[in-house]
């Protein structure tokens, strides 16, 4: 029975043994160890919120990424199209500007020969009326003297122009 | 293992032969009892007692002050003696002039009190240590590993297990209350499951100290218990003829009020002395079968020995699970004395729906 009465003096022991560490361990030793528990819990789910969302992201910029480079093969393709098409068109621009240019040349030539032609036949023309006229003077100069003598004369005078011809 | 203790235990019977025949209700009780000087070990021929202070305050005789290797004798000095009947027995009183006793004021440093600070400055030491680790550290770094880890898994598991559930919304304030409560008792149970010094003092088998622990659940209930937990009790929801005239059900609330911490105080001290008497009894019976002769006395010290073993691992368990009932039913104490009349309210509402 005595077991089962409270003993006064264990109470009182009790009081200032238990009741001192339960104070220091209420005000200074439980609560660090729960706040820590709860700031890391707090810690780790923030930190778990940061990694899903960096995930997502990262999903995000890989489709962005995909979208980019079938974007920018399109555009090489464009380019690479585009290039071929200009090479035509300038080297067909050439062909004909070449073409235009010989085609002038040639004109050119053309002409110039004709006008030196024309020089030549100018000079060759004023050349034989030249001749017709000393020929015609010598005619005349000789008639004056003697018929036998003026047709001998004539005739070594055209003899003569033919030999300084 | 076990075949080396039974070994081992079968040499007793021929030492102890001599003994006188055993009195297992002297030494239950013995152990189980405080006691005014620890008491270590024996030989043969001395026994090994640490002497504590006895301190009493008698109306008759003022203050008293001794060691108790005084009493070591006959149980007599200065006017007291040891009681063996009656409501103190095992207690000191004094004699007064008229020959009758008189219970002085006992503030003597007992066993248990010694247990008690014992236990106290190691449940403060493991603690603080803890604590310390967490001044040093931010919550970024990582979770601590050995002890530390082991406290710290500990108390995150009576927090959410045990005292989120039960306390509900405002459990952060209530939270190092009952760990202490929880760490002190655990620490408590397992240090009267050990029989060396300085632990084997009967802490928790002992009703003071229960009582103790239950009174710090049974004012934190009723000094911060709210408006909605003093109306429950005093003008519960129920028809008007269960509450006036005569206030039954009031009655029945109060009786309630301190029925509670009761419950508390009774179930650790029970389990922890029922334990204790079970290891204790078991123990005894290889002294009453060694008188009966190698024949009965070895086997039966095998059986147990084995049964001791069986005994000490669930009590290790009972004195984990009487921690944790005591933290829960703390909690729940107080969760209930912080009724949320409108919360609750609505999640009948949701549930109905």
């Amino acid at each position: 029975m005595d077991l089962l009465i409270p003993e006064v003096g264990t109470l009182i022991w009790m009081l200032i043994a238990a009741g001192i560490v339960f104070f220091i361990l209420v005000k200074w030793g439980f609560p660090m160890i729960t706040d820590m528990v709860d700031r890391r819990s707090d810690y780790i789910d923030k930190s778990l919120e940061a990694a899903k969302k960096a995930t997502e992201r990262l999903e995000g910029i890989q489709t962005e990424c995909d979208a980019l480079l079938k974007e920018t093969r399109a555009e090489k393709a464009r380019i690479l199209k585009e290039a071929t098409d200009r090479r035509e068109e300038i080297i067909a621009e050439a062909e004909n500007r070449a073409k235009e240019a010989g085609e002038k040349i040639i004109a050119d030539a053309r002409e110039q020969i004709r006008q030196e032609k024309e020089e030549a036949m100018r000079g060759l023309r004023r050349q034989v009326a030249e001749l017709s006229v000393q020929v015609a003077e010598k005619v005349v100069l000789k008639q004056l003297e003697g018929d036998e003598d003026q047709l001998q004369m004539i005739d070594r005078m055209i003899d003569d122009v033919k030999a300084g011809k | 293992m076990l075949a080396i203790l039974t070994l081992l235990l079968a040499f007793i019977p021929v030492m102890a032969r001599d003994a006188a025949s055993v009195d297992v209700k002297e030494i239950i009780f013995g152990h189980l009892k405080d006691s005014y000087e620890w008491h270590l070990f024996s030989t043969n021929s001395k026994d090994y007692i640490i002497d504590l202070p006895v301190i009493l305050y008698s109306r008759e005789s003022g203050w008293h002050f001794f060691m108790s290797d005084k009493l070591q004798e006959d149980g007599c000095y200065d006017g007291f003696h040891i009681t063996h009947e009656g409501a103190h027995a095992g207690k000191l009183v004094e004699t007064l002039p008229d020959g009758t006793e008189l219970k002085p004021l006992d503030l003597s440093l007992t066993k248990v009190a010694l247990g008690v600070i014992i236990n106290c400055l190691l449940l403060c030491i493991i603690i603080m240590c803890t604590a310390r680790w967490y001044r040093h550290h931010k919550e970024t770094d990582a979770a601590p590993r050995g002890f530390v880890g082991l406290i710290e898994y500990v108390v995150a598991m009576i927090v959410d297990d045990v005292i989120k559930p039960s306390v509900g919304r405002e459990y952060r304030r209530y939270a190092p209350l009952l760990l202490t409560l929880f760490f002190f008792i655990l620490i408590s149970n397992i240090m009267g499951l050990i029989p060396i010094f300085p632990a084997g003092a009967n802490v928790t088998g002992n009703i003071a100290v229960t009582l103790f622990l239950a009174m710090i659940t049974f004012f934190t209930v009723n000094v911060f218990g709210n408006r909605e937990y003093w109306k429950e009790i005093l003008w519960p929801d129920v028809p008007i003829f269960l509450k006036a005239p005569i206030p039954l059900l009031p009655f029945i609330e109060i009786i309630g009020i301190f029925t509670k911490p009761f419950a508390l105080t009774v179930r650790l001290f029970a389990n922890m002395t029922a334990g204790h008497a079970i290891i204790l009894a078991l123990t005894c019976v290889i002294f009453i079968t060694a008188n009966m002769g190698p024949l009965i006395g070895v086997p039966m010290t095998g059986l147990s020995v084995f049964f001791m073993v069986f005994m000490n691992c669930l009590e290790l368990l009972v004195a984990y699970i009487q921690a944790y009932v005591f933290t829960m039913l703390s909690a729940v104490f107080i969760g209930l004395s912080r009724p949320e009349h409108h919360e609750a309210k609505k999640t009948k509402e949701i549930t109905n729906n």
